[in-house]
Order: C-alpha cells, then structure tokens, then sequence
C-alpha cells in the first residue's frame, strides 16, 4: 500500500495482514506532539483517518475496486496519547455501492484500553 | 476584556504538531479564534488531485475551537477534547491556504460546547463545518 506525504508527516508505517485490514503505526514525536508529553489529538485523528482509507480499500480491493471521497468523521477521545508508539486498525461495518461506513480505533499498551475511536462515512465511486 | 491574550499566546508561533503543520494565528473576537493552514505539498492525501488530507484540516479545528474555549473563559485551563465531529463539505482547493474559525459557544462548569468552520478564501463556501466538547480539567467558577 502507499502512503500519501501526509502519512510520511505523521511517520506512520503500515504492517500488512492476511485476511485483516492492515495495522497503523506511528512512533512519537515532536511532530505529533500537542501539551508536553501527549500527543496532538489532531495527529491521534489523522491516524485513525489513515487507518479508516487502509481498511476501506482492502474492502474496496477484494468487492470491485472504486474511488472514495470522505463526507465526515466523528471522533472520540478516551485517554491521553503518552510518549510511545501507537497502533490503530480500521474496520468497514458497512460497503454498499454508494457509502461505505468504517470504524477505526487507536491504542498503544492494550487494544482493549483504546485512546481514540473514529467512526467515519466516505462516498464509494465504483470503477 | 479577556484575561486570556491570544495574540500574546500565540505570538512565539507554535511548537509540537500545530507547528510541523505550519499553523498560525489569524483572527480573533470575544468567543472565538480563527487560525490559518498554508496549502503545503507534504500534507497532501491525494496525489492525483494534490488536495491536502484532512487529518490537517482536524488538527486546525481542534486547536482553533479549543484555544475559543481560553478567550470566551479568559483564562487557560487544561482542558482535553471529548469528541469531535466534522463533515467534509467539499475539498480544499489545491494552494489555497485553509482559515478555521473556531467559536464557544457554551460553558459549563466542566464541559465546553464548540462548532467552527473552515473556509479557503470564502467563508460563505466552507469546505468543512465542526462540532465538539472539551472537558475542563479543574473548575474555574
């Protein structure tokens, strides 16, 4: 998969999975950094926007192929990001011809202690 | 008056993540707070149409609508962002540079209600429109 410039800005790299949407991963940086010692939670946002296209087109890859355009994101914020890596995976609930709604979520110790959580509808224009 | 100064706050420029984006201040009022995005080439999420992600575009907005909850409060707090939604309009034109204007609307005694636009050079054809809290680390009434 390649990454847009905006990705490399966020120095995230992307572990390919069988079967499964691929992971994110974004080290810690002055670059990503908000108030002193935590992330920006835009960095957080951009991330899991990045995770969101990851998971859509694998969708997209294996239903035809298409073009998507994002139409909004609503994202929730549970914990602060602290100095160290962060993962995020994304996950289509829904591709249909039109809209496709995905899920994404972001952790860095336990996926089951989530940082951040997205939920965001893009527009599918089909090939 | 606001005890809270924007223009001195902001006056340095920003470090961190706002800075690497190349965020400054633009505008304010008594309730709000617009920054500018200069369109650049590394902040792209589209190579074949050059428009710039919008991870971007939520970073401006988030600081822009946090940094209205300090003018409308007229002091800083620590506050960290709850949600936030935004809707993508339509995209950014390519070498414009993007203004997000984040207004408070409400405040409690623990939660901030914010909503902002953000335009690039025509603030009646927003490209994007946002809604969010912020929870306020400790009680300021």
């Amino acid at each position: 998969m390649s990454l847009p410039p905006y990705a490399q800005l966020l120095g995230v790299a992307v572990e390919e999975r069988d079967d499964a949407p691929p992971l994110i991963v974004m080290p810690f940086g002055d670059d990503v950094l908000g108030r002193p010692g935590f992330l920006h939670g835009g960095a957080i946002a951009g991330l899991l926007e990045i995770a969101a296209i990851a998971a859509l087109r694998h969708a997209l890859a294996g239903d035809g192929g298409g073009r998507i355009k994002p139409i909004g994101v609503t994202i929730d914020f549970m914990r602060g990001g602290r100095e160290k890596p962060t993962q995020a995976q994304g996950k289509v609930t829904r591709l249909g011809t039109r809209v496709a709604n995905v899920d994404a979520v972001a952790w860095q110790d336990d996926p089951a202690r989530p940082i951040a959580r997205a939920q965001m509808n893009y527009l599918v224009v089909r090939d | 008056m606001s005890g809270f100064d924007i223009r001195r706050f902001t006056a340095r420029g920003f470090g961190g993540h706002i800075g690497r984006l190349g965020l400054t201040f633009h505008d304010s009022g008594p309730d709000w707070v617009a920054l500018a995005l200069p369109y650049a080439e590394d902040q792209i999420g589209d190579p074949a149409t050059s428009v710039i992600a919008s991870g971007p575009i939520v970073t401006m907005m988030d600081t822009a609508t946090s940094l209205a909850v300090w003018v409308r409060l007229g002091r800083f707090v620590p506050q960290a962002t709850l949600d936030l939604r935004v809707d993508y309009l339509r995209p950014a034109v390519p070498g414009r540079t993007v203004i997000g204007r984040g207004e408070c609307v409400k405040l409690t005694r623990s939660v901030a209600f914010v909503r902002g636009i953000a335009h690039d050079g025509d603030a009646d054809d927003p490209l994007a429109q946002v809604a969010g809290t912020f929870m306020l680390m400790d009680s300021w009434s």
